[in-house]
């Protein structure tokens, strides 16, 4: 690991004065961040550590009705939380179904949205990668790459983005709120992740200094709660990474669906909303044939980007799933394996 | 750079100054303090080997900044036993068998006592093997484990309730 500089500032302001230097970086709990560290992938001069900044670890009911959730938060103690589980059944189960309990004790909110790909080439210091490296090259284009991207892709750059969490609140509206040297400004999740483009090294909108100091959930989030699952393909039923998972939150009055939310995990290099999905499902009735419609229209814009052809045909199956399990219900407590499509549970 | 830090290890204070901000708490544990029952297994926080509790809570420690962790209180396998008697989870992991080589052990003993603590599993066998998914066992001893963890919380709640019901009829 490269030596750094160490800085624990007292405020946020200071925070992000110290972070505004070229190659300073943020340090929360750090579980991402050391991992990237300690193989040379990440090498920052300083870390400021933002772990004693005031403030930023509670939940809070907003006047409004949304839920404001402060970027310290640690994950499990948000997916532990009753209430948020009661009214964001699907966000939880998605956290509880990523990392290990170790982790998920130690990870903070604000840092589960900015962790970084998973993509062995980009973990390999030795491989050419246009994220660690622009103008590199990609070697994961010729390379093994069956777990990588089928949606939004480029040229130079097939890798995906990792986090579970980020797949239920990007069909939900989440915002984040960023504080910077020029004050505070908000942004939808769904546009914090950039698409790669030919510029994959940049991967989020947040400028030089800027720390995202808080998550929120509207309040109309909460009127999926009856009926919202995160389904997780993976390659062993606890502790990995998606092959590919889908949120599904539906709004069901009379036997027909309201209103509908989906987005895919595992596919592209960022949580992957399909309004196409949505409007198809908006007014229907709940029934399988509507989800294959509305599982071929998200997949619709899908290529393989090397050996991951089956990743097409799997998304749209995880799509039904996770629609057929939402309209049958958010089950009482989160399942015994979170978000396994094999989980013994009823109902799950 | 001299940092000085706080620590409380196992119920001893004690003032630390690191002379390296890139010590995760496993090598100051294991290379300073001679600690050495917190193992290295992958030191990427994949295996679990180098479980601890912090400030009540299992984390990994390898992937833990010690200057980070200024004033924590920290628990490792070798504060859990009262007196010359063994912990229930230790305990639990000989009567049933929970490792063979061992090397896992003291991860898989911190992480169960956090699991117990934090109250999420009860008495489901599937999702004690969730909530334990994050400490690895080469030599594939997890039916035992299962077993450990589930009799250690039985044992540990009995306790409780027995100093309770003293406490009460005092």
């Amino acid at each position: 690991m490269m030596n750094f500089d160490y800085v624990r500032p007292a405020s946020v302001a200071d925070a992000i004065a110290a972070a505004s230097e070229k190659g300073a970086a943020y340090l929360a709990s750090g579980t991402n961040l050391l991992d990237l560290m300690k193989g040379g992938v990440s090498r920052p001069s300083r870390l400021v550590d933002v772990t004693r900044l005031p403030g930023l670890d509670r939940i809070e009911r907003l006047a409004d009705g949304s839920l404001r959730i402060g970027a310290l938060v640690r994950n499990a103690d948000l997916a532990h939380d009753a209430e948020f589980v009661r009214n964001y059944p699907a966000v939880a189960e998605a956290l509880l179904s990523g990392a290990s309990a170790q982790l998920r004790n130690a990870a903070t909110v604000g840092g589960n949205l900015l962790q970084r790909t998973r993509c062995a080439y980009f973990y390999d210091i030795g491989s050419a990668c246009n994220k660690r490296w622009p103008g590199a090259g990609c070697d994961a284009l010729d390379g093994e790459n069956r777990l990588h991207a089928v949606l939004g892709w480029s040229e130079g750059c097939i890798a995906t983005h990792p986090s579970d969490f980020c797949v239920p609140l990007v069909a939900l509206d989440a915002v984040v709120e960023i504080e910077g040297k020029d004050g505070r400004r908000e942004l939808p999740l769904e546009a914090l992740h950039r698409l790669p483009g030919d510029a994959p090294a940049h991967e989020t909108e947040l400028e030089r200094g800027e720390l995202i100091v808080a998550l929120r959930l509207p309040a109309a989030a909460q009127n999926f709660a009856a009926h919202a699952r995160y389904i997780k393909v993976r390659e062993r039923t606890s502790y990995a990474f998606a092959v590919v998972s889908a949120a599904a939150a539906l709004r069901i009055e009379d036997g027909a669906i309201r209103e509908a939310r989906l987005a895919l995990g595992g596919v592209a290099a960022k949580p992957w909303r399909s309004r196409e999905a949505e409007q198809l499902l908006a007014g229907a009735a709940p029934d399988a044939a509507r989800y294959r419609e509305a599982a071929r229209a998200a997949l619709a814009g899908a290529k393989p980007s090397g050996d991951n052809a089956f990743k097409i045909e799997l998304a749209q199956r995880i799509v039904v799933r996770a629609l057929s399990l939402a309209a049958q219900g958010t089950p009482a407590r989160v399942a015994a394996l979170p978000a396994s499509p094999f989980s013994s549970l009823p109902g799950a | 750079m001299n940092l000085p830090i706080t620590l409380t290890i196992n119920g001893v204070r004690r003032e630390i100054v690191l002379d390296d901000p890139r010590v995760t708490l496993l090598d100051l544990l294991r290379e300073r303090l001679d600690l050495t029952g917190t193992k290295k297994g992958c030191d990427r926080g994949q295996c679990g080997a180098c479980t601890i509790l912090v400030d009540g809570r299992r984390i990994n420690s390898c992937l833990a900044l010690a200057v980070s962790h200024d004033g924590a209180e920290i628990t490792t396998i070798e504060g859990v036993t009262q007196g010359d008697e063994l912990h229930p989870v230790q305990a639990a992991f000989i009567a049933h068998d929970g490792f063979q080589c061992g090397f896992c052990t003291p991860g898989q003993i911190m992480s169960a006592i956090g699991l117990i603590e934090e109250g999420q599993a009860g008495d489901d066998p599937e999702r004690v093997r969730e909530c334990m998914s994050g400490n690895l066992c080469r030599c594939g001893a997890y039916q035992g484990i299962t077993e450990a963890v589930l009799e250690a919380q039985i044992n540990m709640n009995a306790a409780n309730m027995t100093a309770a019901n003293r406490r009460r009829s005092a």
